[in-house]
């Protein structure tokens, strides 16, 4: 299928929203100003486990400007607990401790006051009477039936046990020739947006409404806000204009939302909360996942890797929510890009009292794509063999397409080798291996890093079902509405918050493809939830195959609507006319034109076709492609669409200073048709960013005694304008055949990949030394200790 | 309480302040200007960054007593905001341009400091522009759109008629 031509998508289109970015003029929520609102500061605890026996609010209260000190009794007797993914309901959640903290951090009352400092100054006269209990920080510990239960009434700390066997691995594991296990940690990282989170809240009592803005990108959210405060659906109205400052998936904010919406429906009075960083790094609930993996590979002595059996260790944090689904998405891409036989996946996910975990881009993705790609360097080791040969033996050929995996889901296309090929030969492999070589004789340690990987996208949900057995869930949809008012112009409605994606850019750009009219001439807005039509917010990498693919849908509703009335108007057979730039043409050269269509349809009810309603609107609701099923046998098909990538790096380090400097980086990207090419590569250049620091960097890390030791950003270190090289992206176009351009989802992209690729590289380095680093993230203290360790 | 008296964009602001105000707070509380962001307040991610006399600070670190009888350019008094709503200076067209942003949120402060370097080195290297952003942190884009952005600008302002660092009068550096 060859990449068709378009006017608008795929052509270099500046992105529209950048222009009130670059001005200062975005509305985030803390730009936000309500009339006589008051301000939140919660207290945290210092325990990372204890039982409270009495709060002291008494000298809080009295001072001036402190209007209310809400603990966790009241919150938990007045609301329901927050929304479990997995069927665990002891593991309860609430927005304060309730009766026991579960982490150091965790927020144990919140003061409302009539300035944030005023709150803050109150959090110092507020006295804590606790009892220390006893608590773990180690995922393997916490399995233990000896361990200290996070949640007493759960029974023990495993809130995720599950053992799925997809094909024949005992047999391929006795056929194969070789065999090899190994272990790697993913460290807890995250995505740390330079906003925090923040919130707004307001009722109104005339109205009994709810309304609600927020820094957030969550599915379902104004649905789950209501559900906690025992409010009808139709009670909260989240604003969706508020542009969000960052999330790539973390921006979930439930429990910061409920909190705040109780205390404005019992104050009266417009809270806001937003966090500070400290609250952010510590108790913000957004810390990505923490996982131990370890694998097995079954392969033969010409490197085709025939099984693998992968543990998963995942810790969770003090809270179940959403987290542990993390474990879920990787089964739609578990065997990588590569063509490997059977599988079996053990997928544990714990309580600890580390803060919450919660979903980060890739949704568990890239700590996955790193376990299978080290496999394939470490059987490309054992086999004396080319890591990129090797890696050529596996991959799927683009004459397998459509691909089932052993898991249940079948890729959509792709041509990895293609990719691979472009970027040899655009990164001049040949002489990026000399130059390694050049480095190495001057006396650094310098290495090449190679990872291919997929990008499951269309942000379908069937690994809740697949690990829940209670959820029935296979919708996943997401909609647009547009209009054509009485001047002719278009309006198009989206309804989810953007945090940086350019959604509006992709409307319009679809909008005006359909169509055949400018993109720049179409204005879009973003109500509220309640004037919305149902969606799941941008997850997954799912907005350019389902908020594109219902605003093309709509488009052509539009578009059939506008040909019925020329048909009528100039008495033709529909079939007959041609549609172009707006315009309707007759095989007479008659034109019945965009403007004619409003004329009639907005002011000349007589002149419209016979039961024909008036007005030029569409809609379109859309159901994720091929998601139209649950799990049978341990076995679902998920993402209609994957994505690939392939990263090529060379990077080299001083053997006593141990800090890496990446020389060299070029990565090819397969995500079929793309709408927007800056937008795209933009996403990818970030994605690489966010992977460096996940492979070099950041880490929230925990001392013995329970404390986070990384929660400012002097501690917790991210890739600056130094760390992130120039890099080079090599694009190829396979377009996905399921979606209505040959678009796949690209959101994720770079970050799925990168981490992979430089512990490849790091690894590749130290090679002759025997060292093996194998834990992310390998801080330059790491390297230089091993190195010196390896030298005494 | 103290009285400070600020220039923020060309205008005055005088009010009575706590000495622990920060001036990203009086800017943003005190002078409604919601350009500038906060990011970590501690100094570090550069979200907050205004134009103190000419040079790129950090909003959060400086306490709006400090900035008394200072000039102080936020993002709304670069390009034509001020009263010329939709007019962009030639820094902000070429990020807009080169798509060097995405959620916008560390944009105003990556503008600033680019406007900083600008006025003080009209043509940079590629090491010069990672340089003078390294103390603004951006999580979406990489740094490579934003590099393209400035070195973008940068040979805008080269070969235009005459140029001028934000809020001084052009005659300055008139050539």
């Amino acid at each position: 299928m060859a990449a068709k031509k378009y006017k608008f998508i795929s052509q270099p289109r500046h992105p529209t929203e950048n222009r009130r970015f670059v001005a200062g003029r975005g509305n985030f929520v803390a730009d936000i100003d309500r009339p006589d609102m008051l301000h939140v500061a919660p207290l945290s605890s210092h325990y990372p486990a204890a039982i409270i026996n009495n709060i002291d609010i008494s000298e809080a209260m009295m001072m001036d400007g402190v209007i209310d000190v809400i603990t966790g009794a009241e919150i938990g007797a007045a609301i329901q607990p927050l929304m479990n993914g997995l069927d665990t309901p002891k593991v309860q959640r609430f927005p304060l401790a309730v009766n026991r903290v579960r982490y150091a951090g965790e927020w144990v009352c919140a003061v409302v006051a009539e300035t944030r400092a005023i709150a803050e100054d109150a959090l110092e006269k507020i006295i804590i009477d606790a009892t220390p209990q006893p608590f773990v920080l180690d995922a393997e510990e916490a399995l233990l039936p000896s361990s200290p239960p996070v949640h007493p009434k759960h029974g023990s700390n495993i809130l995720l046990d599950r053992k799925f066997v997809w094909g024949t691995v005992g047999e391929d594991f006795v056929n194969a020739e070789h065999n090899l296990s190994f272990s790697v940690i993913w460290g807890r990282n995250s995505t740390v947006p330079i906003e925090t989170f923040g919130v707004v809240a307001e009722w109104n009592g005339w109205d009994n409404i709810l309304d609600v803005w927020a820094s957030v990108q969550m599915p379902k959210y104004s649905d789950q806000i209501a559900r906690c405060l025992n409010l009808p659906g139709n009670a909260v109205r989240v604003h969706y204009d508020v542009d969000v400052g960052g999330s790539y998936g973390v921006k979930r904010g439930i429990k910061h939302a409920t909190l705040i919406g109780y205390i404005a429906r019992k104050l009266g009075r417009p809270i806001r909360f937003i966090e500070d960083r400290l609250e952010n790094m510590r108790a913000g609930d957004a810390h990505g996942p923490e996982r131990k993996f370890n694998v097995e590979v079954a392969f033969d002595s010409d490197g085709s890797v025939r099984s693998m059996k992968m543990r998963a260790l995942d810790n969770a944090g003090a809270y179940a929510g959403r987290a542990p689904f993390q474990l879920g998405k990787p089964i739609s891409a578990i065997v990588g890009p590569y063509q490997i036989n059977s599988v079996s996946y053990h997928a544990i996910s714990v309580t600890s009292n580390k803060t919450v975990q919660e979903a980060v881009r890739g949704f568990g993705q890239a700590p996955t794509n790193y376990a299978i790609e080290t496999a394939m360097d470490r059987v490309a080791s054992f086999l004396k063999m080319d890591r990129l040969a090797l890696r050529q033996r596996n991959l799927i050929r683009s004459d397998q397409f459509p691909y089932l995996i052993p898991s249940g889901s079948t890729y959509d296309s792709g041509d990895y080798h293609a990719v691979i090929e472009k970027v040899l030969t655009a990164a001049e492999y040949p002489t990026l291996l000399a130059n390694r070589n050049h480095l190495r004789d001057e006396g650094m340690m310098a290495g090449i890093g190679i990872a291919a990987c997929l990008e499951p996208s269309g942000g379908n949900s069937s690994f809740e079902p697949l690990l829940n057995e209670s959820n029935k869930t296979s919708t996943w949809m997401e909609s647009c509405q547009i209009n054509i008012d009485g001047l002719g112009h278009l309006t198009a409605r989206i309804h989810t918050t953007s945090s940086g994606q350019g959604h509006e850019t992709l409307v319009s750009t679809v909008l005006g493809e359909v169509l055949e009219i400018d993109p720049s001439s179409i204005r879009i807005t973003r109500p509220n939830s309640l004037e919305s039509l149902p969606g799941n917010s941008p997850v997954g990498s799912r907005m350019a195959i389902m908020l594109g693919g219902a605003a093309a849908r709509s488009a052509e509703k539009l578009k059939a609507k506008l040909i019925k009335i020329a048909a009528h108007s100039l008495g033709i057979d529909a079939e007959k006319l041609t549609y172009a730039g707006g315009n309707v043409l007759a095989p007479d050269g008659r034109k019945h034109t965009w403007q004619d269509a409003v004329e009639l349809a907005h002011r000349q009810f007589h002149n419209l076709p016979e039961g024909m309603d008036p007005g030029l609107a569409a809609f379109d609701i859309m159901q994720v492609p091929t998601g139209n099923a649950l799990p049978v046998d341990g076995k679902v098909h998920m993402y209609p669409c994957y994505s690939f990538e392939f990263h090529l790096v060379l990077l080299a380090f001083d053997p006593v200073i141990g800090r890496p400097e990446i020389h060299s980086y070029t990565v090819g990207h397969d995500c079929g048709t793309v709408i927007n090419p800056a937008i795209v590569s933009g996403m990818t250049y970030g994605g690489i960013a966010h992977g460096i620091g996940a492979a070099l960097l950041e880490e929230f890390a925990y001392d013995p005694n329970g404390q986070l030791m990384t929660q400012s950003f002097l501690d917790y270190l991210m890739p600056s304008s130094h760390e992130v090289p120039p890099i080079q992206i090599v694009k190829h176009c396979t377009p996905s055949p399921h979606t209505v351009f040959g678009q796949k989802g690209s959101g994720e992209s770079g970050y799925l990949g990168s981490p992979a690729a430089i512990s490849s590289a790091i690894n590749d380095a130290v090679s002759a030394l025997d060292i093996r680093f194998e834990k992310l993230p390998i801080r330059m203290s790491a390297i230089s200790d091993a190195i010196a360790n390896k030298s005494a | 309480m103290i009285r400070v008296s600020i220039e923020v964009n060309d205008k005055t602001v005088t009010a009575e302040v706590e000495p622990r105000l920060t001036l990203l707070d009086f800017i943003r509380d005190v002078a409604g200007l919601k350009g500038t962001h906060a990011g970590c307040e501690h100094g570090v991610c550069g979200a907050c960054t205004v134009l103190v006399e000419g040079n790129a600070i950090r909003s959060c670190l400086v306490l709006a007593v400090q900035a008394d009888e200072q000039e102080v350019i936020s993002i709304e008094g670069v390009g034509g905001d001020l009263g010329r709503s939709g007019e962009l200076s030639i820094v902000q067209d070429a990020f807009c341009e080169a798509h060097g942003l995405q959620c916008g949120y560390c944009t105003p402060g990556m503008v600033l400091a680019a406007e900083a370097l600008l006025a003080d080195t009209p043509n940079p290297t590629e090491g010069d522009v990672r340089e003078a952003i390294s103390g603004n942190i951006c999580r979406c884009t990489g740094y490579v759109q934003i590099v393209e952005a400035v070195m973008l600008a940068a040979d805008r302002l080269a070969n235009r008629n005459y140029k001028s660092k934000p809020g001084q009068n052009s005659d300055q550096t008139r050539g």
